[in-house]
């Protein structure tokens, strides 16, 4: 299955880019699509935990992606 | 009750006007302001982004929440996106209530949840040139970009 995942702020510049899609087996969770994140050349300075958010909702590690997801890996927040 | 990213400048006057009604005795207006220094190095400016659409779903669950909490349907917040000057309006948040203890506890839990939970971002830019994301608390988390 496809998810499509979004970068922001630093983590876009980390990784060269704001938007990639990652074909993931049938079941995997948010914490395989960071395993799948962490191997990408200039992923090595994402945090060890960050947060992220599927489908703009903040998300567990556990929790189980669908087919066309939209996860959001998301930087420290910095508003106000 | 209303929430909105907005590119361009907040109208802080007409945020106090939307939530004025003859009921409320007491309305506040909180504006979070670009400051010319953090974390001792001088800054000329700041570039705000966000995860737009769930930044605008976050800001109105935040608003929503306060409303029911503190029991009243007049809270406005903007924040802007985009460049922004020293002494520029990010974030401005008009509370009105019946009793003034009320809108100031409001106000705060709109702003403190806002720093929490809002997907926006800040790149600064320094006197010297350089340019850094900020993270929570003013800690940097990138190296400089330039």
């Amino acid at each position: 299955m496809t998810v499509t995942v979004l970068l922001f702020a630093s983590y876009a510049d980390t990784l060269g880019k704001n938007q990639l899609e990652l074909d993931l087996t049938s079941g995997a969770t948010v914490s395989d699509l960071l395993g799948h994140v962490r191997a990408m050349p200039g992923a090595g300075r994402l945090p060890p935990e960050p947060l992220v958010a599927v489908n703009e909702r903040y998300a567990q590690r556990s929790q189980v992606l669908a087919p066309g997801d939209e996860v959001a890996i998301i930087p420290p927040v910095a508003g106000g | 009750m209303r929430s909105t990213l907005t590119d361009r400048p907040i109208d802080t006057g007409a945020l106090i006007a939307e939530v004025s009604r003859a009921g409320n005795g007491a309305t506040l207006l909180f504006i979070g302001t670009v400051r010319d220094v953090n974390d001792d190095r001088p800054v000329t400016g700041i570039e705000y982004s966000a995860y737009r659409s769930m930044a605008e779903r976050e800001m109105a669950d935040i608003v929503r929440e306060a409303g029911e909490k503190f029991e009243t349907n007049d809270i406005v917040v903007e924040h802007r996106l985009g460049e922004l000057m020293l002494g520029e309006a990010s974030v401005a948040i008009a509370v009105a209530h019946a009793r003034r203890g009320a809108a100031y506890e409001a106000s705060r839990y709109v702003i403190e949840q806002l720093k929490k939970r809002v997907p926006i971002w800040k790149l600064e830019h320094y006197l010297d040139g350089t340019r850094e994301w900020v993270g929570a608390g003013g800690q940097r988390v990138a190296e400089s970009v330039r």
